[in-house]
Order: C-alpha cells, then structure tokens, then sequence
C-alpha cells in the first residue's frame, strides 16, 4: 500500500469537481444543482486542506474556515432564493425558468 | 351755514355708504334705514336753508360764493382755435368746484325740501319691501339720486354739471327698474337710459363746443368770455345752445325725445314724484336757465326752445286728456308743464321758468305722492274706470289732491295760477313772445284743467267702480304718508306768491312782493331780462343789440332802460318800459282770458265726467283725432319703425357679416390648422415612425443569432462557462 500522496487528494478533488461541474450541467432540481454546487466548493477545499498540509504552510487550512462560512451564508441565500422563486412560478425545475430568454 | 354749503351733495352720501354697505346685513331695519335716507335729506335741507338766509343777508352783487374741493382734472394742454383760425392752445383745468348764488340755491331748496318729504313718505309707501332686499336698495338709491342732482345745481362748471346730469340718469335708470323682476320695467328702464344717451352726447359736444370757443368749462368764464367777445348769433354759440338744448329735451322730456318719461312711470310713485317730476326732470330747465346768457346770444335758439317747449306742452296735454291710466296722466302732465316752463326760457323769460320749475315741484309731487296713495290703498290699481268714490274712504288724500288739481289747473290764488299766469303773460309779450305762442300756452292750460278734473272726479267723486274686494280693503294712509302731501299741499298754495304778477301788486299782495319777490331773487343769474323787473312790466324786450334804432331812445315817453350784463362789454339787451296802464289792461286781459279758459276747462269736465256716469263717449265722437291721442299719436311706434326696427337691421346685418365674412374666415382658419395638424400626424406616422421603426427592425432581424443564445436557462449558460474553462484550461495546458 503505497503511502497517500499529494496527488491522491488532488484526485479526488478534481473528481468531486466533475461530478459536482455534472450535477449542475445535467440536474433540472434546482435543490439538487445547489447541492452540486456544494460539491465544487468542497473539491476547492480539499484542494486547499492537501495543499496546506503537504507545504509548512497553515494559512490554506485557515482559508478553508472561512470558505465554509461563506458557503453556509451562501447556502441560506441559496435556499432563500429557490423558496421565493417557488413561490413566483410554482416549480423549481431550472428549465421551466427561462424569463431571461432573448 | 354758507361757508360749509359744499356739504350739501355729500351729505346724502352718508346714507348711500351706510345704507348701501350695512343695510342688507347687518342693519335689517326699516325704521332706521329709512330714517336715515330722511335725515340725510333733511340736514342737507337745513344747511341748504341756511346757506340761503345767508346769501339773501348779502348784497345783490355778492350774492356768488364758489368753492374748489380738489383739482379734478389738471393741467391737460388741448389745443383749439381762435376766430383768425389760428392753432392755439389751452389748458383743461377743472376744478371739482361748487358754487351757491340766487338760482342754485332755489334749486337746493327744492330738492332737499321736496326731496326729504318724499324720502318720508317712501319710508311709508315702501313699506311691504323686506329692509334687507328691496328697501335699503331703494333708499340708497334715492339718496344717490339726491347727491348727484345737487352736485349738478351745485356745480360751478359744464363738467360738474355733468357729472350731476350722468349721475342722475344712472339713477333714474336704477329707480325705474326697481322691479327688475317686471320685464316692463326692465324695459323702461332700458328706454329712459338710451333716450337719455342721445340726449347726453348731444350735450357732450355742446359742451365741447363752448370749450373750443372759450378754452375753458367753468360757467364765469364761458359767460364773460361769450357776453364780451361773441356777437348775436354767432354760427359757433348757435351751434353749442342747440346741442345743450338737445340734451335738455332728453333730460327733460321735450319732443322728441319725450317718450322715455311716460313709461319711467314703472319705477315706484315716490320715484316719479321725485326723479321724473319734481327734481330730475326740471335739470333741463336748469341748464338752460344757467346757461341764459348763451341761449340769449343765439335768437334761433331761442326761437327752437320756445316752440319745441309750446309744442310739447300741448302734444301731451292732448295726450294727457284720453288716457285712463293715473300715472300716465300725471306723466303727460309733467311734459306738458315742462314745455311750459321751456316756452318760458325760450321767449326770454328765464326767471319764470324757474318759477314755475318751482310751483311744479310742488304740486306735482303732490300729485303724484297722492296717486300713489290711492294706487297704496287698492293694491296697485292704476286704471281710474276701477275708482271712484275715493273721497269717501281717504280724505286727506282726496283733500290734497283736490288742492293740487286746482293749483295745476291754474285756479287763481293757487300756486301754479302764478306761475302759469306769468308764463303766458311772457309768451304774449317776451322778447321772443308771439301771441301764437299765447294762444298755444292758454290753450294747454285749458287741456291741463280738464284732463285733471276728468281725473279728480273719476277717482274721488261719483260711484265706486271698485270690486267688492278691493273696496272691504281701501284704507287711509299712515300719517307718515298723508303729512308730507298736506306739507305739499299748503305749499301748492302759498307756493306761488313768491311771484306775484304786476297788476295784482295791490294792497297787502303789494307788500308782499317788495319782500319776496322770486324773479327779483334770480336776477344776478338771469340778468332781469325778460322779467317783471321793479320798474314796471316791460312790454317790449329785446331785442338785437347792434341795432341801434332800439338801443337808444325811449319809447312812450319814458327813458328806456339799459340793463347791460355786469360782465358785459356792451348791452345784451334793451328793456323799455311802456306806459303803465296799457300794460296793466293787457294783463288784465290775458289773465281773464287765460283764467276763463281753465274755468271752463274745469267745467267741461264736470259736464262729461262729473254728473251721472263718467263715460269717454263725448271724446269718443272724435273718431281719428281721439285714436291719435289714445295711441300717444303713435310716436313710440313712429321711433320703432323709424330707429329701433333700423337699428335692429343693422344690428342684423352686422350679424350676417359676422357669421359669414368673420366667422368664415375663423372656421377657415380652424380648417387649414386641422387639415394640416392631419398631414403633419401622417409625416409622423409614416416616416419619423417609419425609420425608427425600420432602424428597430433591421436590428431585430441581425440579432436572431444572439437571441438564440440567450436561452434564459441558467444551465445552458453554466455549461458554456465549462465549456470555455475547460478550453482555456486546455490551451494553458497543451499549447
């Protein structure tokens, strides 16, 4: 068993990155892309946590603190909006809402 | 009392503002309105009175006080001509100035007298208008009629004159339209004011006639400038006496313009016993009295006045004698005695005009207060065939009546004997005096009895003719009514020995005539001319001074007497005293005559109306002359078809030429704006909208490839942005 490198954790990273990229690109739930979304940062995170930890280095590990709280406010708003958007239109499919549509 | 004479126009004034302001709300009283009106007049009366025993206290010659108020109109340059026709110029300057000597004071003294008991008896007869409405409104009224008709005999100027002669006309208007509800008396009302207008623009260029010869309005002036530099009959001074006697026979309801008094008899009676007979009526008379030394400068004018005077006398006496109605009766009546006192002023004897001015001033307003009695008593009934019997259920009234039918029929010892007498006595011998004129005058004053007794005895003697209602209701009169007709009616009475003719000047009457004498009185103003002067009757006045066969000598033995103007360069006219007892015996003459001639007048009507029952029928017999006078020989509907039908085609064709010409040229103008506001809509339409909106089409139609892109959908735009990253990621990496 070869010892867990640096890579190994970029790996993952990058494959939670694409299945989260995914879920966003592919998912018509509107709850389910957010929780996509949450995936992509987490990939972030990780990539910063494995960074830190393989570099004397603290101020990554740090960041990634801050990040989750972003991520949580970014949540509240996130779930905030779906809420209200539900309200409007009576569905939380991202395909049905196309107001924007030139 | 003579230093503050100027108070007496402003004093009714007081009532104007208090009445006119407060009366309708807050007031709210008849008794004090009314006796407020009153008082008014009766202070001014006072003042008036003392003014004049002041100016009787004087010496003749300065018998002329004149005030100043304020500069009314100052310092205007005006340019006018002198005789070589020449460019010259003058100033306008008038003053607001008054003036108080022997003519304007009389002139106070009936107006504020005769005025205040009429005030007094409106405050009775005007007792069913609620204090708030109609009421105040009247006595304000009559109190600013009062105040104008002052400061017209008060002015010392032609523009002050006018201003009086404006204001009451404005009055006269008001008052006859009182009953503004009453189409008849809006109508009225409408009449007197036009007729008046013509009147009054004739005596506006009069009055500027006399200050393009003179340079000046103020009365001094004019007569001084007139007596010293214009010869008899100047073109000019002919011309300008013309014009003002124009504005007289308005004012004054002379043919032809008398029809607008007969139907002023819509205003209340209180109305037509002050305004249109005893004061505003008489400013005509006035005029031409003041204005004596003009009209003695232009014969021809003279000869005008005296004929239209004689004319009018005896057109409405005739008319007067027909009619049923009281009121008109009373109206005929007052032009008849107008032209009277116009034969007076226009045979030379101005004096006696104003005497008799005077003497009617009282009776009629006696007469007309005592209609308005009757008429009071039975509800507004005017027609006398509804009367009779009268005397029965209103003595006073009948008792005063009966003394003013008697002093207007002439009945010797009564006022309107004296004055009357005179006239003719004038008429027959005055400067202009013919003995057609004579026979003109003695036969209205024989017209004048009848009709008057034909209206005494309908409406106070004989059978009632009233229906049963009207008569369970006929009632005296309050006191505040029949005291000031008995105060009238002593004055019809004792009114006339103010001027006692020359051969009753015998005994006590003697006496009486060397204390009071009332030609004696205006002649600082009339310059004794034509007037029973102390020396004796003249018999032959006048005549043109430039004649010098007349000027010099004496005629009959006795010297002839020069009566030269004070301000005149040279004598205006020559009297010459004849032997006393001719004149005497001529007087005596006419006297009998004249006095037989109302006698039987009086007597004819008692014939016709007075034994059995009254009836038109003898009248009747005369067929077309009785239609004449029953229709007023037609002068209204002579004027309709002649003036007003005129004026109404003008007034027509003026409309025509506004609906077609103007009109069309309006529309036509609205037309072209409409048709091209169209055209330039379409210019917007078409082309301004038409590129802007092909700028938007051609933009819309080069944009189908960006509106492609723009889903709306958030996951096609994510997938572009991976799709981007991951070839920019890509680049980075592999190239």
């Amino acid at each position: 068993m070869a010892e867990l490198g640096l890579n190994h954790y970029l790996l993952l990273s990058a494959l939670l990155f694409g299945i989260g990229v995914a879920g966003v690109l592919i998912r018509r739930n509107v709850i389910m892309v957010l929780m996509c979304m949450e995936l992509i940062f987490n990939a972030a995170n990780i990539n910063l946590i494995a960074v830190s930890r393989f570099r004397p280095d603290l101020t990554g590990q740090v960041f990634t603190i801050f990040t989750i709280a972003v991520a949580a406010a970014e949540v509240a708003i996130g779930l905030g909006l779906v809420i209200a958007m539900f309200r409007n239109s009576t569905t939380v499919n991202v395909d049905e809402i196309h107001l924007l549509k030139g | 009392m003579l230093d503050y004479f100027w108070l007496i126009p402003l004093v009714p004034l007081v009532g104007v503002v208090i009445n006119g302001l407060f009366a309708s709300r807050y007031i709210r009283s008849q008794l004090f309105t009314g006796a407020l009106a009153s008082g008014c007049m009766l202070v001014a009366f006072i003042i008036g009175f003392g003014s004049f025993m002041q100016l009787a206290s004087m010496p003749v010659e300065d018998r002329h006080v004149e005030i100043e108020l304020y500069d009314w109109i100052s310092g205007s340059l005006v340019h006018m001509h002198d005789n070589d026709a020449h460019v010259e110029s003058a100033t306008l300057d008038i003053p607001f100035g008054l003036q108080f000597d022997p003519l304007s004071a009389l002139m106070v003294l009936v107006v504020t007298g005769v005025g205040f008991l009429i005030h007094v008896y409106a405050i009775g007869y005007m007792k069913h208008d609620p204090p708030d409405k109609g009421f105040y409104r009247f006595f304000t009224y009559l109190n600013l009629f009062a105040s104008f008709m002052l400061i017209l005999v008060l002015g010392n100027s032609y523009a002050m004159m006018f201003i009086g002669w404006e204001g009451v006309g404005l009055c006269s208007f008001l008052l006859i339209g009182y009953y503004y509800k009453k189409k008849s008396a809006g109508d009225a009302a409408k009449k007197a004011f036009v007729v008046n207008r013509i009147g009054d623009a004739a005596f506006i260029i009069g009055m500027f006639t006399l200050f393009f010869t003179f340079g000046t309005l103020d009365y001094d002036g004019i007569f001084a400038g007139a007596a010293a530099n214009s010869e008899v009959g100047s073109g000019l001074i002919t011309f300008a006496t013309m014009m003002l006697f124009i504005g007289a026979t308005g004012k004054s309801a002379q043919i032809p313009l008398f029809v607008w008094l007969p139907d002023a008899m819509e205003g209340p009676t209180p109305v037509s016993a002050l305004i249109h007979a005893a004061t505003m009526v008489t400013a005509g008379v006035y005029m031409v009295v003041r204005s004596n030394v003009l009209f003695t400068l232009s014969p021809m004018t003279m000869t005008v006045v005296a004929v239209v005077g004689a004319l009018t006398a005896l057109m409405a006496a005739s008319i007067a004698m027909v009619q049923n109605d009281i009121k008109r009766v009373l109206a005929y009546s007052t032009v008849s005695q107008l032209g009277y006192m116009f034969l007076a002023c226009g045979v030379g004897a101005y004096a006696v005009g104003v005497f008799h001015l005077m003497t009617h001033a009282f009776f009629k307003a006696l007469l007309f207060m005592a209609a308005g009695s009757v008429m009071h008593a039975l509800h507004g009934e005017l027609d006398m065939w509804k009367m009779g019997n009268l005397r029965k259920y209103m003595p006073r009234t009948h008792m005063t009546f009966l003394i003013g039918t008697l002093a207007i029929a002439g009945v010797p010892g009564l006022a309107g004997f004296f004055s009357k007498d005179e006239i003719l006595w004038y008429a027959f011998t005055g400067p202009n005096g013919s003995p057609w004129l004579w026979a003109i005058g003695t036969l209205v004053a024989g017209m004048t009895a009848f009709y008057m007794m034909r209206m005494l005895i309908m409406v106070f003697y004989g059978d009632s003719r009233m229906d049963e209602h009207t008569e369970s209701h006929v009632h005296e009169n309050p006191p505040v009514m029949t005291i000031p007709l008995i105060v009238l009616a002593i004055l019809s009475i004792v009114g006339g020995y103010v001027g006692i003719p020359a051969n009753l000047r015998i005994g006590p009457l003697e006496s009486l005539h060397e204390t009071v004498d009332i030609v004696r009185w205006l002649e600082p103003v009339t310059g004794g001319h034509g007037a029973g002067d102390d020396n004796g009757e003249a018999e032959a006045h006048a005549m043109i001074p430039d004649s010098p066969a007349i000027v010099a000598p004496a005629i009959g033995g006795e010297a002839a007497q020069v009566l030269a103007r004070p301000i005149a360069q040279e004598p205006a006219f020559v009297l010459t005293a004849e032997g006393e007892e001719h004149n005497t015996a001529l007087e005596w003459t006419l006297m009998l005559i004249s006095t037989g001639v109302a006698l039987a007048g009086i007597g004819l009507a008692y014939q016709i109306y007075g034994r059995g029952k009254p009836t038109d029928e003898p009248a009747k017999r005369f067929g077309g002359l009785y239609a004449a006078l029953w229709n007023k020989y037609w002068v209204d509907e002579l004027y309709e078809a002649a003036f007003v039908q005129r004026a109404k085609d003008l007034g027509k064709g003026l409309w025509v030429f506004d609906d077609a010409v103007l009109d069309g040229t309006v529309e036509g103008v609205a037309a072209a704006t409409k048709q091209s506001g169209t055209a330039s809509s379409e210019f917007d339409n078409r082309v301004v909208d038409g590129a802007v909106n092909a700028a938007a089409n051609s933009v819309w139609s080069g944009s189908w490839i960006f509106r492609a892109l723009q889903t709306g959908m958030v996951q096609n735009y994510a997938l572009v942005i991976a799709i981007g990253a991951f070839v920019l990621v890509s680049a980075y990496l592999f190239l």
